[in-house]
Order: C-alpha cells, then sequence, then structure tokens
C-alpha cells in the first residue's frame, strides 16, 4: 500500500504546474494569516484622509484603500481568511455528511440505496441558488442560512462517490469473506474500504474548496452572503465592482486574489485526481 | 518466375513500453503468404497472434513500436504513412475482428457502414454503394439484406453481425483477408456456420485468408497451411494435413492431443496441458517451452532453437518430435 | 419517437406541478410576509393590504385560485413592484434573459466543442495542454471577476466595448456579459468533449473503422464524435443551470434589464408573487431543456430507444 502512495507522491512531483499551484495557493493562505502583523493598518479603521488612494508600496496603504478610507491590503486579506475558513469548515461538513451517506447507501443496498440516490439526482438537478433564494424568502438573511446552504454543496458528489466504492467492495469482500472466515466482515470493510476511499475523497474534497469559496463568494456578491463591513472577498469584489472606473485595484487585488486561489487549488485538485489515478466517477 | 507474394513479413518484432522496460509480444516472426493461400495461425493468448497482424494492418496501440518490414503486394506498410496505408487497408488488405459487438459502430446503420468502405474506395455514388452493400449482404447469406441495411447493430444477433463484418471485408475485392479470431465470440453452431461461409467465399472471390485462432479445430476447417506460436515466436510451420498427422513441435503435438475430437474415443479425463504460458515480459533465454515440455535438455534451456527445415515445413526446436 | 417524446413530456407535467405547489405552500408557510419590511404599518392598514391581495383567504383558496390564474398566464400582482403585476415585470425582462442565456450556451458549445476536439486530436502535444490550461481558468475563475476584468480593459482602457448599459437591439451591450456567462460552461465542454473522445477512440469500432482505411477526420466526424458527445449531452442541462445562476450575477454587473435581479429583490423583499413566477419561468426552462436533452441522447445512441 506505501508504493501507491509513493507512486502517487512522485507523480504529483513530477507535475511543475500542479506544485506551482500548490506554493502560490500555500503562499496565499500564510499571507492571509500572518500578512496584516506587517501593516500597521487595519481592516475596519477609516482613514479620510486618504479615500481611495492608489496602491503603491511607498504609500502608506500598499494596495490603497476603498471608498471609505480602509486599507485594502489588510481588508483582503481579512476576506481572504474568512473565504478560506467557509470554504473549510463547510468542506469538512460535507465531508462527514456525504461519506456517511455514501456508505450507508452503499452498505445497506437495496430500496433504501435506491431512494438515496434518487433524493442525490433531484438535488444534484437544481441550481442550487433557487434554494437559497426561498430560504432568504422565508427566513430572511443571516449567517446560519449561509452556512446551511454552503454546507449543501459538495457532499452530494462524496456521498456518490463513496457509495460506488462501498458497494463494489461489498460485492468483493463479501464474496471472499463468506469463503473464507465468516466473522470479521465488519473489520474486512473497514480495512479495505478506508484504503480504497481515502483516494477520491482527498481529491474531491480539494476540489470541493474552491466550489464553495465561490459559491459563497457569489452569494455575498449578491448580497445574500457575508454582510458589510464583514469583508469576504465576494463582498469586496462587489464594492470594487461599482468603483470600476475610477479605482480600479479596489476590485483587481481582491480579484485576483479569488482568480488566484481557485485557479490554484483547481490546479492542484486536478493534478492530485492525475496522481492518484482517480477516474470522473 | 516468382511472382510477389501477397504479404512478407520479415523479423516482425512487436515491444511494448513498460515500466521497466519494453516487453516484447512478437519476436522476429517472418512468415510469407503466397497467391490465394489460406493460412491458420494458432497460439495461446499472450502468444503474439494478434499483435502480429494489428502490427502489419498498422492498427497497434500508441505504446507499442514495431520493427522488421511487412510488405503487402509489394508495398512496405510497416511505418507507412496513413495516406499510403488507407489506400491499402479496406480495400487490397482487410480485416476482420473478435468482437462484432464492439467493432460495429452504433449509432450507424448496417447499410452506412457498408456503403462507406465503397464511398472512400471506389469513388462509388450512394445508390450504387448501397446497392453493392445488399448484394454483398446476400453473398453472406443474411436472410433479408434490404431490411438489415437498414438495421442497427444491435438489433442483430452475433452470427448477422459477424457476417456483416466479413462482408464489409469483402467488399473492394481484396486480395488477403486477415480474421482475429472471427468465432471466438459466437456459440458454437454459430461458428460452423460462418467457418464455412468462410471457406465458401475463399472459393467464390479467391482471396488469401489468414485466419487468427486459440481453437486448432476451428483452424482445421479452413486452412491449408498452418503456424504455431508460441511466445512470440513461430515455432512450427506446416501443411495442414501433415501436421495433424506428424506433429514436430512438442507443443503442437500438446495441442493436437488437447484438442477435443467428438469422433474419437471418448475419454475418461480431458487431456491438459501443464503449466502455462510465459507472460512476454517472463521469457526466459533458450527455448520459451523448455519449462513445459517434457523432452526438454539443458541445451534447450540454454540455446534458442531456430526455425529450421524444408521449403514447405519448418520447426524450431533442437529434439523435433520424431515421426 | 413520437411517442417517446410525449411519453417524457407527460411525466415532465407533473414534476412542475409538484415544484409550483411545493414552491407555494413553502413561500406561505414563512413567518413574516410582504409587508413587514416597509415602515411598521397599523394593523388595519395591514389587514386591508392583505384582503385586497387575497392573503386573508383560507390557503387552499389561494392555491386554487393561483393555479388557475396560471392557466390565463397571469403570474400575480407584484406585492412590492405596485405598478406592475408580476406577468409584465417577465414579458419585460425575460427577452433579455433569454437572448443572453442562448448566445452564451450556442457560445460554450460552438466553441467548447471543437476545442475539446482539437485537443483531443493533439494528445500530450502544446497544443492540448495549451488548450486545457486555458479551460482550467474558465472553470475556476467565477464570472463576477470576469466580466469587470473584461469591461476593465476592453471597456475603460481600449474603449472597444460598453461596460454596461443596455439597448433594444443592439448587441454591443451583450458582447462581454455574454463571454463571461459562457466561459464556464465552455472550459467545462471543452474538457469533457476532450476526455471523452480520447476515450472513444480507443473503442473496437473505432479499430475497425481505422481498418476500413477511412481517412482520420472521417472516422472521428461520422464514427467517433456522437458517442463522445454523449457526456455533453447530459452536462447540458447543469449547463444551463449555472448560465441561469451566472446571468443573476451577470446582468447586475452589466445593467442588463432581464429577469435575474427580480429573482434576488424578490426575495430580499419577501414578494411571494414575484419568486414564485421566476422559480416557474426557470423551472420550465430546465425541465423543457431535460426534455430536449431527452430527444438528443436517442439521436446520439440508437440504443436509447430501446429502454
Amino acid at each position: 500500500m506505501s508504493g501507491f502512495w509513493q507512486d502517487a507522491t512522485e507523480r504529483l512531483r513530477a507535475n511543475p504546474t500542479a506544485v506551482a499551484a500548490l506554493l502560490l495557493m500555500s503562499l496565499v493562505m500564510l499571507l492571509s494569516i500572518v500578512g496584516p502583523w506587517f501593516s500597521p493598518n487595519s481592516a475596519e479603521a477609516l482613514d479620510w484622509t486618504q479615500v481611495a488612494s492608489s496602491p503603491g508600496l511607498q504609500h502608506a496603504h500598499w494596495f490603497g484603500t476603498d471608498r471609505l478610507g480602509r486599507d485594502l491590503f489588510v481588508r483582503t486579506l481579512a476576506g481572504t481568511r474568512v473565504s478560506l475558513a467557509i470554504g473549510l469548515v463547510a468542506t469538512l461538513v460535507s465531508l462527514v455528511v456525504g461519506i456517511s451517506y455514501g456508505a450507508i447507501a452503499g452498505y445497506v443496498g437495496g430500496r433504501t440505496d435506491h431512494l438515496m440516490m434518487r433524493l442525490i439526482e433531484i438535488l444534484s438537478g437544481l441550481p442550487l441558488i433557487f434554494f437559497v433564494i426561498f430560504l432568504t424568502v422565508i427566513f430572511g438573511r443571516g449567517p446560519a442560512l449561509l452556512f446551511f446552504t454552503i454546507g449543501a454543496i459538495g457532499w452530494l458528489t462524496m456521498a456518490r462517490i463513496v457509495r460506488g466504492q462501498t458497494l463494489s467492495i461489498r460485492q468483493r469482500e463479501f464474496i471472499e469473506a463468506a469463503i473464507a472466515s465468516g466473522a470479521g466482515t465488519p473489520r474486512i470493510i473497514v480495512k479495505h474500504v478506508i484504503p480504497n476511499l481515502i483516494g477520491p475523497v482527498i481529491v474531491y474534497a480539494t476540489l470541493t474548496v474552491p466550489q464553495i469559496i465561490l459559491f459563497e463568494s457569489f452569494l455575498s456578491f449578491l448580497g445574500l452572503g457575508i454582510q458589510e463591513p464583514r469583508a469576504s472577498l465576494g463582498t469586496l469584489i462587489a464594492a470594487g465592482a461599482g468603483e470600476m472606473e475610477a479605482a480600479p485595484w479596489i476590485l483587481l487585488v481582491p480579484g485576483g486574489v479569488l482568480a488566484a486561489l481557485l485557479l490554484c487549488l483547481n490546479i492542484f485538485g486536478d493534478g492530485l485526481r492525475d496522481a492518484l489515478d482517480v477516474k470522473e466517477r | 518466375m516468382t511472382t510477389t507474394p501477397t504479404l512478407q513479413i520479415d523479423n516482425l518484432s512487436v515491444n511494448f513500453a513498460g515500466r521497466q522496460g519494453p516487453i516484447p509480444a512478437v519476436r522476429e516472426v517472418s512468415l510469407r503468404v503466397a497467391g490465394a493461400e489460406s493460412i491458420g495461425v494458432v497460439g495461446e493468448s499472450g502468444s503474439g497472434k494478434t499483435q502480429l497482424f494489428m502490427a502489419a494492418m498498422g492498427l497497434l496501440a500508441g505504446n507499442a513500436t514495431a520493427s522488421g518490414s511487412v510488405r503487402f503486394e509489394g508495398q512496405e506498410l510497416l511505418g507507412a504513412s496513413a495516406p499510403v496505408l488507407n489506400r491499402f487497408r479496406g480495400s487490397r488488405l482487410s480485416m476482420v475482428f473478435q468482437d462484432p459487438m464492439t467493432s460495429l459502430t452504433p449509432h450507424l446503420r448496417i447499410g452506412a457502414q457498408l456503403a462507406e468502405v465503397l464511398l472512400h474506395h471506389r469513388d462509388a455514388t450512394r445508390t450504387a454503394a448501397w446497392s453493392a452493400a445488399r448484394d454483398m449482404l446476400r453473398r453472406v447469406r443474411i436472410a433479408d439484406p434490404a431490411h438489415c441495411l437498414q438495421q442497427y447493430p444491435h438489433q442483430l444477433s452475433g452470427g448477422m453481425r459477424q457476417r456483416v463484418m466479413i462482408a464489409m471485408s469483402l467488399l473492394c475485392n481484396p486480395a488477403l483477408v486477415i480474421a482475429d479470431e472471427p468465432t471466438t465470440a459466437l456459440d458454437v453452431t454459430v461458428q460452423v456456420q460462418i467457418l464455412d461461409l468462410l471457406r465458401s467465399l475463399r472459393s467464390e472471390f479467391g482471396m488469401a485468408l489468414i485466419l487468427v485462432s486459440h481453437d486448432l479445430t476451428v483452424v482445421a476447417r479452413v486452412a491449408d497451411r498452418i503456424l504455431v506460436m508460441y511466445a512470440g515466436r513461430v515455432v512450427e510451420a506446416s501443411p495442414a494435413a501433415e501436421l495433424w498427422r506428424a506433429p514436430q513441435h512438442h507443443y503442437s503435438a500438446e495441442l493436437l492431443k488437447c484438442a477435443p475430437s467428438l469422433s474419437g474415443p471418448l475419454l475418461a479425463r480431458l487431456p491438459t496441458l501443464a503449466g502455462q504460458a510465459p507472460r512476454p515480459e517472463e521469457v526466459a533465454a533458450g527455448c520459451a517451452f523448455a519449462p513445459r515440455c517434457a523432452a526438454a535438455t539443458e541445451k534447450c534451456r540454454r540455446e534458442l532453437p531456430e526455425l529450421r527445415g524444408s521449403a514447405t515445413r519448418q520447426v524450431a526446436c533442437h529434439y523435433p518430435v520424431s515421426p | 419517437m413520437i411517442g417517446y417524446f410525449f411519453k417524457r413530456l407527460a411525466g415532465a407535467i407533473p414534476t412542475l406541478l409538484i415544484i409550483i405547489t411545493a414552491t407555494f405552500f413553502l413561500m406561505r408557510a414563512a413567518p413574516g410576509g410582504p409587508f413587514d419590511q416597509e415602515q411598521t404599518l397599523p394593523p388595519e392598514i395591514v389587514a386591508n393590504l392583505q384582503s385586497a391581495y387575497g392573503l386573508d383567504q383560507p390557503i387552499w383558496t389561494q392555491y386554487g385560485r393561483y393555479l388557475g390564474s396560471l392557466l390565463h398566464g397571469d403570474f400575480g400582482p407584484s406585492f412590492k413592484y405596485k405598478d406592475f403585476t408580476v406577468t409584465e415585470l417577465i414579458a419585460q425582462g425575460f427577452p433579455v434573459t433569454l437572448e443572453l442565456g442562448v448566445i452564451a450556451i450556442l457560445l460554450a458549445l460552438l466553441i467548447g466543442i471543437p476545442l475539446g476536439i482539437y485537443a483531443a486530436l493533439r494528445h500530450n502535444l502544446a497544443a492540448d495542454h495549451a488548450s486545457m490550461s486555458v479551460a482550467v481558468i474558465g472553470i475556476a475563475v467565477p464570472s463576477f471577476v470576469v466580466l469587470p476584468f473584461l469591461g476593465l480593459v476592453f471597456g475603460i482602457k481600449l474603449h472597444w466595448l460598453p461596460v454596461a448599459g443596455w439597448e433594444p437591439d443592439s448587441l454591443r451591450y451583450l458582447v462581454l456579459p455574454v463571454i463571461a456567462l459562457a466561459l464556464p460552461p465552455l472550459a467545462y465542454i471543452a474538457r469533457m468533449t476532450r476526455g471523452s473522445l480520447l476515450e472513444v477512440m480507443r473503442s473496437d469500432f473505432i479499430r475497425t473503422a481505422r481498418a476500413k482505411g477511412l481517412p482520420l477526420h472521417s472516422i472521428v466526424l461520422t464514427h467517433a464524435l456522437r458517442p463522445a458527445l454523449l457526456p455533453v449531452a447530459g452536462y447540458l442541462v447543469p449547463a444551463v443551470a449555472a448560465i441561469m445562476t451566472g446571468s443573476l450575477v451577470v446582468e447586475s454587473i452589466a445593467g442588463l434589464p432581464g429577469i435575474g435581479r427580480y429573482l434576488v429583490q424578490g426575495a430580499l423583499n419577501r414578494d411571494y408573487t414575484l419568486v414564485l413566477g421566476m422559480v416557474i419561468i426557470y423551472s420550465t426552462l430546465l425541465i423543457g431543456m431535460g426534455l430536449l436533452v431527452d430527444l438528443l441522447y436517442v439521436w446520439l445512441d440508437p440504443r436509447v430507444r430501446q429502454q
């Protein structure tokens, strides 16, 4: 089994784009955490003397300021932290939900499995935004809503994969186990299902994070997610879009960071998928 | 006076790219098809018999390389460009594959798949092409040719699909048809029908036929001459009748013993050949069959036997079976 | 074939009905109402408003009346946009959104598929890696980042195209929004086509086509393309859904008078009838798209007809 991981690591290392993506995104993440220490400014402080000033390393504000005079460097980093946090937490949630759902469906099989998969089919078909709209109409805006809807992405794919794997393992091991020992089926399943699952789960978890970050930014952009004055990359971009003509950096900085982050996560996820040789469905 | 042989293969080797180096599937095989002969190529899976002709047709997979020479009617095919190959493939030289279900395009009607051969090679009109296709379907003994033309592959039985494949291979009156395990995917009763069809078509069309199979009984119905392959090499070449009577290579002898015959005495146990053919990457020096051969000596394990003999019969063995 | 179509159609209608019913009851069941947002009104006025809009009737009566008016094409009055009925709002905005969406999906298909084919045929060469790298950008970067960026470059710096705004019968205002909207599905389709075609080219029937001496373009177009497009056909409905979602944002940034803004505004304002109308429109579109895709499947793979 360790040979498998060695092969995979080698393949990954041989993929320069994926490695570059990994480095860049680690850099961005690191910066978002420690970056603000390097700057004397804070994310909320309004500097009326420097409203909408342009970026420059000699200036007080390295990336410039926004319409309210807030430092863009620190604010963007804060927004990145928020987006990343949501991405990671929500991915974890969808991992847990998806794996449990898929494992149960695959293991129990039969009608239950059929029903559970039908549910996933229906849910996959509906654009998530409609759910969000619904819930906003009913419950108004709020952080709980945000977490719920964001957690609703990603678990579908995870569930499907886990269920597929569980099904095939169950069929295989069952027969062997029935012939061999009869007892210890749960142990066999734990010993064989988990290792086979790790690969696809890691890949899809990596690819789910950018999906979630994207959706959260999307919602925040529309005004349905994170609210001002809290910063997320989505709200920052929304503010920046309005100032495009006069002060393009207000858009470019958070937009660039979001694009880079999503790009790197996707490229790395792809590279991971190739290295671990995970097929699409 | 020597006429150009229909097919002349010299020292053909096929290697697949492997993790730890090239894996040889075919090792320096030479063969010759003259005029309108019918040749059977027999061997287990892994003997290289399929890859040999894939290489000849230019149909090798991307990770395979071939070296040597393949001359068809004098034209070198190995390494030839696609336009050159396409002049011969499907018209002068055609191939029938093993599994007719997956070998026919699922979304095109039978008529379309047949007609396009003529449309490309003979520059025929649509009407002429479809009409010729219908005629060919009749000649391969399909009951309702006109109806069959309009059907899709999944609507036909296995036997009918194989007849369609054969029809497709004969449309341009080829000089040589290579049939790679044409009956393996079919029911036993249908197998016999297809083989008889091949034999009578040969007399009707007068083309050379190469029949590749792991099954001696299949080859026996059709071939005049037989090549036995093992681990990527030809180990015996002989006229069919003489092979049944007196096989010279120990592997051929074992194969004959194992071929069940309904006309012979009922056996309590079917004879089997002990051991397994070596995997292509595992073949050691010396004779590849030595590990399984009752008559093997030290010399056999050390020294690779060359294919030796007369013009009509050759064998690659240090101690051929004495008649 | 016709029978198959009608069977699918018959199956689609109950689905639509379920969606309408579920939406209707969910919204009515929500706490709060459409008049809560405004400055707190005295209860008598609220009651009057409720009765004027028929909100004080028993819920089943409301449902029945709503269905009835739907059959007449009447989506009811908008609670927030006082002077307009939902039908009027839809009539104004729908053509714009439709134009945007249709051009976007067509662009995604007409560029995405050939791009995928090109990459597949140049497998592992520079062209393959290059086009697939560009495709990743399309997939990863969201349209609400791409559009302002495009506007910045092509609108503000180069002055080639308008950044925002709208003029009926003028395509210039649609160019940038369409590109931003089409980019993610385009990229997805290109990658999908490439992967699928590569796999199909390894099939036995392609080997037969080669053995028949057919030229490569013939093999790809006649034999390989249709099976290779099966996954793309399966992606069409999610692609349309993605374009719908994207249009919400694109319309807002580009100032296009489509119906996207009604959905979001309607949600924020708790405008029941408006949101209901929007959901019905979007659902009908998706379900209709699903029907089209079913028909497409039959053409791509005749074996489907048997099922």
